[in-house]
């Protein structure tokens, strides 16, 4: 057994519901060579981790390795331990994740790691550009980790994950829509020349609440203090820790941004991500929508 | 189905792409993405001369040249953090760059699947790529007509 690395105590992570579930960059700085420490860069470019990533971090793909190759879906217990096991990954390391665009991706794949209960899963707070802004080394080595032996667990898709028919039933409970204000109202599919693309239709689910991703990030990309959470999700858009929520964006990667704010960092126990999102909703047949700015 | 024919220039960097696997032509285009020229100081001092291409899901800004002989010279913009973006950027420029302007508009739209990369990238991505194709097009007929 290894022991569990030291959680970061940082005054600002010490205001979240779950501060075991972020570190600093500095921490992730001091702690790069501890065994049992796995830090993976996950990001929307395929491209980025290539040009240079924290030294020793390994590349953790969401288009070709969390997804499953053929159906929309993600991967399988078989898949997520084969995948695991080939980054050196075993159940019992402290993964850390970080990536690019606000760790949109990072959070993506925290949010699946976490469909197979990851035990020690944790997201570097500003992700890549803070990393890279404060001047920290950045190398193109791919490390070569011992393979590892993931066990095969079952993805649990009950807790933190919605599809489609679970988001009818639950029309009239809080759903949070985080897309940008002009994907929400639907009048970017009017714009002339240039078709929307992956959605028929434009809008939002009926009774969702706009609160774009970003509102959750300040400046340099680091999630706002909880006092500052809590003001725009329980202030502004009249969230309850309590509630049963469910997040959308367009495929599920913005909104596992805020599903993480609103489960890990305020501490709701139930929030659902519906990764199928507008992708989904907005191509179904029959799927109710609502035009403009209101809910 | 057929493959679309190429133009040789663009047949060449889709055969160099196929000939390798799936790591090694992420590394051609990351080559690519390290090849695309710089702006010339008309466009990098003037900038909004360029045409956004707002499909691709990082920034991205190109012009397209038509000279009197029809030849056709392009230029794009796009940041060092978009390194997939800038490597379909290096691609269209080391194909297409000094063909004539019949040359660059008999491409086929669907010239981007024949790369070999749409197990590596995601669909939106590529038809990010897609689009560059079709606004460079669009400006090559803009001058001509």
């Amino acid at each position: 057994m290894t022991v569990t690395l030291p959680y970061d105590t940082a005054a600002k992570f010490a205001g979240y519901a779950h501060p075991e579930m972020i570190v600093s960059t500095e921490w992730v700085a001091e702690h790069l060579d501890d065994p049992g420490l796995v830090v993976a860069e996950s990001d929307e470019d395929v491209l980025l981790y290539e040009t240079g990533h924290v030294p020793g971090a390994v590349k953790l793909d969401w288009h070709t390795e969390l997804n499953d190759p053929v159906t929309r879906d993600y991967v399988d217990g078989a898949g997520f331990s084969r995948l695991m096991s080939e980054k050196g990954i075993s159940r019992d390391t402290t993964l850390v994740l970080y990536g690019d665009k606000n760790n949109w991706w990072a959070a993506y794949a925290l949010w699946v790691c976490s469909l197979f209960g990851h035990p020690d899963l944790r997201l570097m707070d500003g992700g890549r550009a803070k990393w890279i802004a404060e001047d920290r080394p950045v190398t193109t080595e791919v490390p070569q980790r011992p393979q590892a032996s993931y066990p095969v667990i079952d993805r649990d898709d009950k807790e933190i994950r919605a599809f489609q028919d679970q988001v009818l039933a639950h029309l009239g409970k809080p759903l949070i829509d985080v897309r940008s204000p002009g994907e929400y109202t639907g009048e970017l599919l009017h714009m002339p020349d240039y078709p929307q693309e992956g959605a028929l239709r434009g809008g939002h689910i009926p009774g969702a609440k706009s609160v774009p991703w970003a509102r959750a990030a300040a400046e340099d990309a680091t999630f706002r203090t909880r006092a500052e959470l809590e003001a725009i999700y329980q202030g502004e858009a009249g969230l309850h820790p309590a509630d049963d929520v469910i997040v959308y964006c367009r495929i599920g990667e913005r909104s596992s941004h805020t599903w993480f704010v609103l489960h890990h960092l305020l501490g709701y126990p139930h929030v659902r991500n519906y990764d199928g999102s507008w992708t989904e909703w907005g191509n179904s047949v029959r799927a109710p929508i609502t035009r403009g700015e209101s809910p | 189905m057929t493959a679309a024919t190429l133009n040789p220039r663009l047949q060449e960097i889709a055969d160099d792409f196929n000939a390798l696997d799936g790591q090694e032509r992420l590394q051609l285009l990351l080559e690519f993405s390290q090849e695309l020229p710089p702006l010339p100081a008309r466009y990098a001092e003037r900038r909004d001369l360029l045409e956004p291409v707002p499909e691709c899901q990082s920034p991205l800004f190109l012009a397209a040249e038509v000279e009197p002989d029809a030849t056709v010279h392009l230029f794009f913009d796009a940041p060092p953090e978009a390194p997939t973006t800038r490597g379909f950027a290096g691609i269209l420029h080391a194909g297409l760059d000094g063909l004539n302007a019949d040359e660059v508009l008999a491409i086929p739209a669907e010239f981007t699947s024949q790369l070999g990369l749409q197990d590596l990238v995601s669909p939106l991505r590529l038809r990010g790529m897609a689009a560059m194709l079709g606004r460079i097009k669009r400006q090559i007929r803009q001058q001509r007509s």
